[in-house]
């Protein structure tokens, strides 16, 4: 097979001489069409936000270790909680995620460039706007419940610009899938990644358009009456379900499709079930965002003899669709896994290993949620959501690493060691037990969400220092693989154009990718038609 | 490197018109979020509080609402009207059509205005309510879709007269969207107007 541009450098930007090729470089990055670029540049900006948000998520764990010291400005300390909860949302969780889905899901489908390409790189310099203007109306105090009231008016307009930014990325992403896809593939065809792609980027059509329409009723409150929204004390109230959960799970959703897929690729065998899968996806995908929508309260109780059947049955029905089916979903995924794994052999890599460790993450959030909202157990208001919102947040985020691991060859042209990188799986998975699991207990504990000074009876020194000291070893662990990704990608070993037996059309193709993909349109007739062309592992 | 079969590039397919559909889905559930939090607010002050959702001395002008109402349902005739002649290859009677959209697109604009003018209502005042800044911003965010909405009309306009006859798709994907902005605005005139 032929493609048009095999040359690393000439994918990847390269290294040139003169002054006037560095600024030609530099205007061929800003308008840039490329979604490979346009992904990178989402990857990018994330992964710097992800290390300046873990220290502020590192400084708000430290400042609870003692209930009563404070080590951080009191006044800050709303706005830091701010900044850590909508920053590693929106400028981490989502980005990273629909960055990576930029750069990859046009290889995997066979397609020679994303769909709106122009829309998708707007949407990228939006965001990116909009991220900046919002930690700087939050550093200025202007977040929720800030008290800087011009700078709570910035910080309302340039969240509806990021949201805006991500929106448009989203909608290209998802008519990418919906209407580029190569001969013969159908729908059914469709890598489980990209089919994960499109749940989420749908989720995200859905659920940030109820986020916007919030701010700006919020927006329109502040800046002229503050009768309605009750001024910057309640802004938290009427958009924090875009940052909580079930939202999150949308945001999440590609996880469960990148951690399908490089088990499939471990085990070098077709993924059983295939149709059950895409249906665990979808499940998780569309029951959270439903939930996260209709914000429907889900009074579960177990005790029924004071109630009617009727009224009970409103708080079960509720709460057995929007939290329990997205348990069943990732169960879903999860087990089909599992099962492939025990009867494959698989190869242990860094991105089988980064991917299901992130899925587990993020499933163990899921579960926990469905705890988190039966009112017996009276978790409401507690830093248990907190730890729930962590689990799904790093389990992300180490998804992402395996992710940017196992196709950096398709957009660098060059491999990650494994060997290297595979220690920082573990240690990124210890990191996430650590930052999430005690918050779980303390909120059993009724420590209060978002404070830095409560009344707290259990032993809140172990607790708070034990989710400091897991977000201290997250920081460890992302910058350990920034820096490893840094020197790989520009100085480590060539990759191959297969370098993992891949199953799917991006392995088709040279590595680095060429600008347009490729030059041969394929033809599938397969979900992997990569792996009908290659001799069985075992035989 | 493993080789596969090779094929002719595939046709396009619909991506102007999948792109709109999905921008419809995004438009209604902005539209859709914020009518949930008027109704709940309405509820509150009606139903909870036994008082007013309208302020006093507010009064809703139904007559533009309602002729806003009924130039929808010509935008739906004559945006229909361009698929038809755009299938036909009936040039100017759509790009006649596609004008006609954008002008009572426009007069829905201008009927909008003659509803702020008429209602007089401050957005803050000396009795601000939650009413008045609430319906500046759902109508406001309608008006920024009717907007976007003249917009495409007139872009689908000019490259159809510059000669790009053949792409009909954005035709369709523009009928798409007035019908989906028409369904958008009789749930608002239901919710805003009429229920009140």
């Amino acid at each position: 097979m032929t493609t048009i541009d095999t040359h690393a450098a000439g994918a990847s930007g390269g290294v040139t001489a003169s002054s006037s090729a560095r600024l030609s470089s530099v205007g061929d990055w800003l308008t840039t069409t490329d979604h490979k670029r346009i992904g990178r540049l989402f990857i990018a900006v994330s992964l710097i936000g992800l290390l300046g948000l873990i220290v502020v998520a590192a400084l708000l764990g430290i400042e609870r270790i003692d209930a009563n010291g404070s080590m951080l400005d009191v006044n800050a300390i709303p706005q830091l909680f701010s900044l850590y909860r909508i920053g590693l949302t929106f400028v981490v969780l989502v980005p990273l995620l629909l960055g990576i889905a930029i750069a990859v899901v046009p290889l995997q489908l066979g397609a020679r460039s994303l769909t709106f390409p122009r829309l998708a790189a707007a949407g990228f310099w939006t965001w990116l706007m909009g991220a900046v203007l919002v930690v700087i109306s939050i550093a200025a105090n202007g977040g929720p419940g800030g008290g800087a009231s011009k700078f709570v008016g910035l910080f309302l307009v340039s969240h509806i610009v990021v949201l805006l930014g991500l929106a448009a990325a989203a909608g290209s992403l998802a008519t990418s899938v919906l209407t580029t896809r190569a001969p013969g593939m159908n729908m059914r065809r469709v890598p489980l990644f990209s089919w994960s792609a499109l749940i989420g980027s749908l989720g995200l059509l859905l659920v940030l358009p109820a986020v916007i329409g919030a701010l700006i009723f919020t927006y329109i409150d502040y800046r002229y009456s503050r009768v309605g929204f009750g001024g910057n004390q309640a802004i938290d109230g009427w958009i924090g379900f875009g940052f909580t959960q079930p939202a999150t799970f949308v945001y999440a959703v590609p996880v469960f499709g990148f951690a399908a897929e490089v088990i499939a690729v471990a085990t070098g065998r077709k993924l059983a079930m295939r149709g059950v899968v895409f249906t665990g996806i979808a499940l998780v995908g569309i029951t959270s965002a439903l939930g996260a929508m209709l914000q429907q309260p889900a009074a579960v109780s177990r005790d029924i003899s004071h109630v009617s059947l009727g009224r009970w049955l409103s708080g079960v029905v509720p709460y057995a669709l929007f939290n329990l089916l997205p348990v069943l979903g990732g169960l879903i995924v999860i087990s089909l896994g599992a099962l492939a794994m025990r009867g494959g052999r698989p190869r242990i890599t860094a991105p089988l290993v980064f991917g299901l460790l992130g899925a587990l993450m993020v499933f163990v959030g899921i579960l926990a949620n469905a705890i988190y909202e039966v009112g017996d157990a009276q978790l409401a208001g507690t830093v248990f959501e907190e730890g729930v919102w962590v689990y799904v947040v790093y389990g992300a985020v180490l998804s992402g690493l395996g992710a940017i691991t196992y196709w950096g060859p398709k957009l660098w042209g060059r491999l990650i060691p494994d060997k290297q990188v595979l220690p920082l799986a573990g240690l990124g998975f210890i990191a996430t037990v650590l930052a999430s699991l005690p918050y779980l207990i303390a909120g059993f504990a009724k420590q209060p969400a978002n404070a830095s000074e409560f009344d707290y009876s259990g032993p809140q020194n172990l607790w708070n220092g034990v989710a400091a000291a897991g977000h201290v070893l997250m920081l460890v662990t992302v910058l350990a693989f920034v820096a490893l990704a840094a020197r790989s990608f520009s100085k480590g070993a060539v990759a191959g154009d297969d370098p993992w037996d891949g199953h799917t059309l991006e392995w088709a193709t040279s590595s680095p990718a060429p600008y347009a993909n490729f030059l041969d349109v394929h033809t599938v007739a397969s979900a992997e038609p990569l792996l009908d062309l290659k001799p069985r592992r075992d035989s | 490197m493993l080789a596969l079969p090779s094929a002719a590039p595939p046709a396009p397919r619909r991506q102007i018109l999948v792109g709109t559909a999905l921008g419809c889905v995004a438009a209604a559930a902005l539209i859709g979020s914020m009518l949930a939090l008027w109704l709940r607010f309405r509820t509150n002050a009606v139903d909870v509080s036994g008082g007013r959702w309208v302020p006093k001395g507010v009064k809703v002008p139904m007559v533009p609402a309602n002729t806003m109402l009924l130039a929808f349902v010509l935008i739906f005739v004559f945006a229909q009207w361009t698929v038809y002649a755009a299938r036909r290859n009936a040039r100017s009677q759509t790009a006649l059509g596609l004008t006609l959209v954008a002008v009572i697109g426009a007069a829905i604009l201008n009927a909008q205005a003659f509803i702020y003018v008429r209602m007089k209502l401050p957005v803050a005042g000396k009795t601000p309510t939650a009413y008045n800044s609430m319906f500046y911003a759902i109508t406001g965010t309608f008006l920024l879709l009717l907007i976007i909405g003249i917009g495409f009309s007139v872009i689908t306009a000019f490259r159809y007269m510059g000669g790009r006859t053949s792409d009909r798709e954005i035709v369709s994907a523009h009928a798409l969207y007035w019908y989906v902005l028409g369904a958008v605005f009789f749930a608002l005139w239901f919710v805003v107007y009429v229920t009140k």
